[in-house]
C-alpha cells in the first residue's frame, strides 16, 4: 500500500518567519522601551479631552442636570445614547475572544488580546453615564445596587434599568476576569525577561507566579474554554438587555420585539468597527505587522459587511412591521423617524451603516488599510447615530401633539461626550504600554513548529 | 506539586531535561510516562496539544466547580428577587403576582453566570496553587521557546506501585527520552536568590 501522505496546508497566521523568540521580542518591545512622542502626543490629546468633559461634568455636580439639552417630552438624551453607543463598543472584543474561541478560529489570537482590552475600557466608559446622569455619583452606587431605603423599601426587580445594572455589571466583571486569566502566561514571559529589579517585581507578582507547568495549563485552559462558553451567553444577553431599556417600555418607535437581535447585531458591527480603527493604528504604530495581517483585518471587514446587513435589515423590517402593524402611531413614528425634523440624522446612520460598507464586497476595499480606516470611522459615525436616532425621534414627538418638540444637546452634552473618548483612549493607550497587546502564549500554539524539530 | 519540602531554605526538587520543540517533549514524555515515576511534570511556554494525555493526566474537575457555582448563583439570584418582591415587602400592582417570575430571569440569570465564572477562576487559582511565591521558574527560556520535563524527588513512602526516584536513574531516563541539558534542580522562592 503506498502512503500518500495528503498535506493539510494551514493558514499561516503569522508572517515573516517568526520563531517562537521573535515573538516574545516583537510583543514586548513596546513594554520596554521609552514611549515615543507620537505616544506622548497621543496621550497627552486624551488626557486634555477627559480634562474638559471631566471639568463639564463638575460644573453639572454644581448646577443640576438643567445645563443639558434634557426637557419635555426628551427626557432621555444624549446620555444614554452614549451609554448604549459605549457598551455596544464592548461587544466585538467579547465576540473574538469567545465566540470566535469556541468556533475553532484561530486566526483571533493576533487580536483577542487588545479586543479585550477594548471591551473592558468602553465598558468603563459606558459605566460613566448612567452615574454621573444621576447628579449625585459618590450616591450613584447606593441608588443601583439593590439595597432598601431607610423604609425597608427594594428596588424594582421588575425595572429593565435594574437588569441593567446587573448585566453590565456581570458583563464587566467577567470580561475582566477572562482578560487576566489570558494575561497571565503572557505576563510570566515578560517577568522572565525583565532585567529591571523593580520591573521584575511588578511582573513577578501580575503574573501570580506562573510557571507553565502542564499540571497548571491543563486547568487553566478547561477555565478558558469554561469563560469563552460562559461570556457567549453574555455577549448576547447584555445588549438584549440593554435594549430592553427601550423595548419594554411602551413607546413607538421602541415598543418593538426586534430590537434584542438588531442590537446584538449593531453592537458586533459598531464593536469590530472599533477593532479595525484601533488596530489599524496598534499595529502600525507597534510594528505589528506581521501578526495583525492584512488578512486578520479582511476577515473583520467581512464581519462588518454581514453584520452592517443584518442592522440594514433590521432598519427596513421595523418600517415593514409599522406598516403591517396598521398601528398609527407605529407608522408615525416611522415616517417622522426618516422625513421628520431629524431627517439628517436618519440619513446619516442610513449612509453610514448601510451603504458605506457594502464597499467591503470588493476585495481591493477589504485589504486597503486607508479605506478599512475611514469606513470603520463612518460605521462609528453611524452607529453613534443610530441610538440618537432610535433614542430621540421616538421620544420628540409624543402622543400629545402641544408638547411636542426639537431636542438639541448642549455644549455641555458634547464636552462630556468629548471627555468620554479621552477617557477611553488614556487606558487604551496604557494598555498599549504596560500589558502585552498581543497574546503571545497564544500566538506561539497556532505558529509553525521549528522545523529542524520535525519527526 | 511534590511534597518534598524539608526544613531548608531550598530542597531538591527533582531532576530536569530540556527539549527544542512541541514533538520533541511530546515523544519524550511518553517515554518518561512508561518509566512510571511517581510524580514527574512539565513546564511549556504554551499549552502543547496532547501532553496531557501523553502525561496521562485526567480532565480537569473544574467543570463541576462551574456547576455548582453557577447553581448557587441561580439560586441566591432567584430566591432573592423572591424574597425581596414576594415576602419582605410584597407590592400589589394591578393585582399581578407578587412572584412574577419571568420578569426575575435576566438578573437571575446574570448572577448565575457570575458567580459561575468567579467560582470556576478562584478554584483554577486555589487548584493551581498561584498565587505561587515559593517556587521560581527553573529557566527564563521557559517562557520563550523550550519545553521541560521534571521528574520530581519523592522522598514520600514507596510503596511499591511506583519506581523509586533517585537523582542518578532519573537523569538517565530524561536523557534516554532524549532531553538535553539535563540536571538536578532545587526549589527557591521568587524574591530569593
Amino acid at each position: 500500500m503506498s502512503t500518500e501522505v495528503i498535506q493539510y496546508q494551514p493558514e499561516v497566521l503569522v508572517t515573516g518567519g517568526k520563531t517562537y523568540a521573535d515573538v516574545n521580542d516583537d510583543v514586548s518591545k513596546p513594554l520596554e522601551s521609552f514611549p515615543t512622542w507620537k505616544w506622548w502626543a497621543a496621550f497627552g490629546m486624551a488626557i486634555s479631552a477627559l480634562s474638559v468633559g471631566a471639568s463639564v461634568a463638575a460644573y453639572m455636580f454644581a448646577n443640576g442636570l438643567g445645563i443639558l439639552g434634557l426637557n419635555q417630552p426628551n427626557g432621555w438624551g444624549v446620555f444614554i445614547v452614549d451609554f448604549v453607543f459605549w457598551v455596544g463598543i464592548g461587544h466585538a472584543g467579547t465576540l473574538i475572544s469567545a465566540v470566535l474561541f469556541l468556533f475553532r478560529q484561530k486566526w483571533r489570537t493576533a487580536i483577542n488580546r487588545s479586543a479585550e482590552a477594548m471591551t473592558i475600557f468602553a465598558v468603563m466608559t459606558a459605566l460613566i453615564f448612567p452615574v454621573i446622569h444621576t447628579g449625585r455619583p459618590w450616591l450613584a452606587v447606593y441608588w443601583l445596587l439593590p439595597y432598601p431605603n431607610q423604609r425597608g423599601l427594594w428596588v424594582n426587580f421588575r425595572s429593565p434599568l435594574l437588569w441593567d445594572v446587573f448585566a453590565v455589571g456581570t458583563y464587566f466583571t467577567i470580561s475582566t476576569v477572562f482578560w487576566i486569566v489570558g494575561l497571565i502566561p503572557d505576563f510570566a514571559m515578560i517577568r522572565d525577561r525583565a532585567t529591571n529589579k523593580y520591573r521584575k517585581f511588578i511582573y513577578t507578582v501580575l503574573s501570580f507566579g506562573w510557571r507553565g507547568s502542564n499540571k497548571a495549563w491543563s486547568h487553566y485552559e478547561i477555565t478558558y474554554m469554561i469563560l469563552a462558553g460562559l461570556s457567549t451567553p453574555l455577549v448576547l444577553s447584555v445588549h438584549t438587555i440593554v435594549s430592553f431599556d427601550f423595548a419594554v417600555s411602551q413607546l413607538p418607535g421602541w415598543h418593538t420585539t426586534i430590537f434584542p437581535p438588531y442590537f446584538v447585531a449593531g453592537a458586533i458591527f459598531s464593536g469590530f468597527a472599533m477593532v479595525v480603527t484601533l488596530l489599524t493604528i496598534v499595529r502600525e504604530v507597534f510594528n505589528l505587522k506581521n501578526y495583525i495581517t492584512i488578512k486578520h483585518l479582511e476577515k473583520m471587514n467581512m464581519v462588518i459587511l454581514a453584520t452592517g446587513m443584518m442592522v440594514g435589515y433590521a432598519y427596513a423590517c421595523e418600517f415593514f412591521i409599522a406598516w403591517y402593524s396598521g398601528n398609527p402611531f407605529e407608522g408615525f413614528a416611522f415616517v417622522n423617524r426618516a422625513f421628520g425634523p431629524y431627517w439628517w440624522a436618519y440619513w446619516i446612520m442610513t449612509g453610514c451603516n448601510v451603504l458605506s460598507p457594502q464597499v467591503f464586497w470588493f476585495k481591493r476595499a477589504r485589504t486597503s488599510v486607508p479605506i478599512m480606516f475611514a469606513i470603520s470611522l463612518f460605521v462609528n459615525i453611524g452607529m453613534w447615530f443610530e441610538r440618537f436616532v432610535i433614542t430621540v425621534t421616538s421620544l420628540h414627538r409624543d402622543f400629545l401633539p402641544s408638547s411636542w418638540s426639537y431636542y438639541v444637546p448642549t455644549w455641555c452634552d458634547w464636552a462630556i461626550t468629548f471627555g468620554s473618548f479621552g477617557w477611553f483612549f488614556m487606558w487604551f493607550l496604557l494598555f498599549c504600554r504596560v500589558f502585552p497587546v498581543i497574546a503571545a502564549a497564544e500566538v506561539k500554539s497556532v505558529m509553525d513548529q521549528p522545523h529542524a524539530e520535525r519527526g | 506539586m511534590s511534597s518534598g519540602n524539608s526544613n531548608g531554605k531550598s530542597s531538591a526538587a527533582g531532576v530536569i531535561g530540556y527539549f527544542d520543540s512541541p514533538d520533541a517533549i511530546l515523544s519524550g514524555m511518553k517515554k518518561v510516562k512508561a518509566a512510571n515515576f511517581k510524580n514527574f511534570d512539565a513546564f511549556t511556554p504554551f499549552p502543547v496539544h496532547g501532553l496531557e494525555h501523553a502525561q496521562g493526566l485526567k480532565r480537569s474537575f473544574l467543570p463541576w466547580v462551574t456547576f455548582f457555582g453557577g447553581l448557587t448563583g441561580l439560586t441566591i439570584g432567584m430566591g432573592f428577587q423572591y424574597w425581596t418582591s414576594a415576602v419582605d415587602w410584597p407590592i400589589n400592582v394591578g393585582g399581578k403576582p407578587f412572584f412574577s417570575w419571568p420578569a426575575f430571569v435576566p438578573v437571575a440569570y446574570e448572577v448565575t453566570v457570575l458567580l459561575a465564572g468567579l467560582s470556576t477562576v478562584a478554584a483554577m487559582l486555589l487548584v493551581n496553587g498561584l498565587p505561587n511565591l515559593k517556587k521560581r521558574t527553573f529557566s527564563v527560556s521557559l517562557t520563550v521557546d523550550k519545553f521541560a520535563i521534571i521528574i520530581e524527588a519523592d522522598r514520600g513512602a514507596q510503596n511499591g506501585k511506583y519506581r523509586p526516584y533517585s537523582e542518578n536513574d532519573a537523569i538517565e531516563v530524561l536523557k534516554l527520552a532524549g532531553a538535553s541539558g539535563v540536571k538536578a534542580v532545587t526549589d527557591s522562592g521568587w524574591f530569593e536568590n
